[in-house]
């Protein structure tokens, strides 16, 4: 023990020796590890906050269909729109004695190629993202009146809306000319923060609001020689006939499968009952093949910074063979000599992964008030989880390897140069 | 019978491996505790395979060589490293010194490999640490040097260091491989005589090899190596 310390220090003295080149070594290894470490953790951070879309619900209904489309329709408001259920069915589950709150969605118009989605006030409530965060206003407050409106912190940053803000709605969405409801025209009356959720990208109206614009409309078209001014509509009865989707908060989350069972088997009409979260891993391993590319680029940076390492040590080792031979006439054996540049390769990998860590901590200090601010990009500066844990004594057990293999080269020239220190 | 001779060669034969010719062949050698020898000889006669032996590091074909009593083939790998960390210090000619350790470090060396070199210092002068004063200051290194880098010290100062690192800890032989090669000529005395007295003070036998025959006269034994090792000559 008290001969292995002697070799530590003794290693630490001859690197500190040849710190200059050794420096780069260590910056290399210090740039693998907070690459490697950073995109772990804004992979871990966007799978959570991904799957996080719509915490805190435990039953998304719709109209029977693919699970997958509801929800990359009902909560990306991507792709194809599915079919809408009925407001009656949708009041019936919503009334059920288990569901302690409900959200209902209604999709289809948008705003500047924002979707714009009519639901109730209890959104603003009851919906919440990532750990159970609620959305909360950064200006304003949740629409009163039939033609207020709110908007998601993004579509308002980038359209320039703050509360008092007018504008129209446009039928249907996608790209092109779509025909505009311009006769009824909205005030903004709250701007949400931002979330890292598809929030961000939407407006939100009431239900009644939606059927006021689409009173005098059918088949996606103004009926002609019929129109309803904006204030004449206030005296129409504005219940909604359907909607998107349901979201539903059970009292006892175990009685969610009993729910989902019922509401699969609904009779009269053909509904479909999803979990969230089992449809969000599903996405994800559709969508997240990117961000394994990403970690085999940083793992295969990560080799290349340890090969470095190793190809250094190899490099000094030629001006070194003198120095391993006066330590072997001092009585060092040969496995002394391997140990002190095994003790070597680990001392430099360890300031290597503490710099990157650290670094990639300041990188994050620094870094993530302003992302969560601007993208709702969620960094925090956290100890590192089990995961990554496992990583970093991935990375030292590979850098210990990778520094075997001079020791191993070290072990094989003083065994053939023997004591002979004349060069 | 294996006497308690510093060193002892007997029948040693030794060949490059994968070569017929032996490069070593000494039927009898022996230097008794403390002893101290001149062993003279053109450099590439084989005086630095014929010390490699003696220090373990390379294996005779056949025959024997024992060091302080004890048989060095009886030694595994291991074993041999470590007899020879506690029994035999080594001078060479020049780069002795690891550059990055100060003098007193350099000293220290031996005492962190070989448990027995460190009870032994510890025996003489109470401590390590004070057995490394002891000797740097009776090889003429002033204490103001100990702490110093050993980049900054003269060749002459250097070679000391090195023998004052060969004697810590008292080894019982002492191998000099043309230590004062890269002395000029009147430094190779004073260091010479300081080598002696120090050696005949830690009843440390020496083999001192050179090619330098000025120098044998201050030894007691002095011996050709073409006339001890029967391969050179045939």
């Amino acid at each position: 023990m008290r001969r292995f310390f002697y070799l530590l220090r003794l290693s630490g003295q001859s690197a500190w020796n040849r710190r200059g080149t050794l420096a780069l070594v260590v910056f290399s290894v210090a740039l693998s590890t907070a690459l490697l470490l950073g995109i772990e953790r804004v992979r871990g951070q966007a799978r959570e906050s991904f799957r996080q879309s719509v915490s805190g619900t435990d039953l998304v209904v719709g109209a029977r269909g693919s699970p997958l489309q509801l929800m990359l329709y009902a909560i990306f408001h991507l792709g194809g729109a599915t079919s809408e259920i009925s407001w009656d069915s949708a009041r019936r589950i919503a009334e059920r004695s288990e569901v302690a709150w409900s959200i209902p969605l209604a999709l289809g118009d948008s705003h500047q190629g924002y979707p714009v989605v009519a639901t109730t006030p209890a959104f603003f409530q009851r919906y919440s993202y990532r750990r159970g965060e609620s959305l909360r206003f950064a200006q304003g407050e949740p629409f009163r009146d039939l033609y207020d409106l709110v908007v998601g912190a993004e579509a308002a940053k980038n359209l320039g809306y703050r509360p008092g803000s007018v504008l129209t709605l446009a039928h249907g969405s996608g790209a092109g000319k779509l025909a505009e409801h311009t006769d009824k025209p909205f005030a903004v009356t709250g701007v949400l923060r931002p979330t890292g959720t598809p929030v961000d990208r939407s407006l939100y109206i009431s239900l009644e609001a939606m059927e006021a614009i689409h009173l005098d409309w059918q088949g996606g078209a103004p009926v002609p020689g019929f129109q309803v001014r904006a204030d004449q509509a206030r005296k129409f009865n504005l219940e909604p006939k359907r909607v998107t989707a349901l979201l539903l908060g059970l009292k006892n989350r175990g009685r969610v499968f009993a729910l989902q069972r019922q509401v699969n088997d609904y009779p009269g009409e053909a509904l479909m009952g999803v979990m969230p979260g089992v449809a969000m891993d599903q996405l994800w391993t559709m969508i997240g093949a990117g961000e394994r590319v990403l970690l085999l680029v940083s793992l295969l940076v990560t080799v290349t910074g340890l090969m470095g390492l190793a190809a250094a040590i190899l490099a000094g080792l030629g001006e070194r063979r003198r120095e391993l031979a006066i330590l072997r006439s001092a009585g060092a054996g040969p496995l002394d000599i391997v140990l002190l540049l095994a003790c070597e390769g680990l001392l430099l990998m360890s300031c290597g992964i503490l710099a990157g860590t650290a670094a990639l901590a300041l990188l994050i200090a620094g870094l993530g008030p302003v992302l969560a601010d601007r993208y709702g990009i969620a960094l925090y500066l956290s100890p590192p989880v089990a995961r990554e844990w496992a990583i970093l004594g991935g990375i030292l057990l590979a850098g210990f390897l990778a520094g075997l293999i001079p020791a191993f080269r070290a072990y094989r020239l003083s065994l053939a140069d023997g004591l002979t220190v004349s060069t | 019978m294996v006497g308690r001779a510093a060193v002892r060669l007997s029948r040693l034969v030794f060949a490059w491996p994968g070569q017929e010719r032996a490069v070593i062949r000494i039927s009898s050698f022996s230097l008794a505790p403390g002893e101290q020898v001149f062993l003279s000889g053109p450099s590439g006669s084989g005086k630095s395979t014929l010390l490699a032996l003696i220090g373990g590091i390379l294996r005779p074909r056949s025959g024997s060589v024992t060091v302080n009593g004890v048989c060095l083939h009886s030694l595994g790998g291991w074993a041999r490293d470590a007899f020879r960390g506690d029994e035999i210090g080594f001078i060479f000619q020049q780069f002795n010194l690891i550059p990055y350790l100060s003098i007193l470090e350099n000293v220290l060396i031996p005492c962190h490999f070989s448990r027995k070199r460190r009870l032994r210092a510890k025996e003489a002068a109470g401590s390590p640490l004070r057995a490394a004063h002891r000797l740097l200051e009776r090889l003429d290194l002033a204490p103001d040097l100990w702490n110093r880098q050993v980049t900054r010290l003269s060749v002459g100062q250097q070679q000391r260091v090195a023998a004052a690192r060969a004697l810590m800890g008292g080894p019982s032989l002492l191998i000099a491989d043309e230590p004062t090669s890269s002395l000029d000529a009147d430094r190779r005395e004073g260091f010479l005589r300081l080598l002696l007295r120090e050696c005949r003070e830690a009843g440390a036998g020496l083999l001192f090899v050179s090619h330098d025959r000025s120098l044998a006269e201050a030894f007691p034994v002095r011996l050709e190596f073409t006339e001890i090792n029967e391969a050179a000559t045939g």
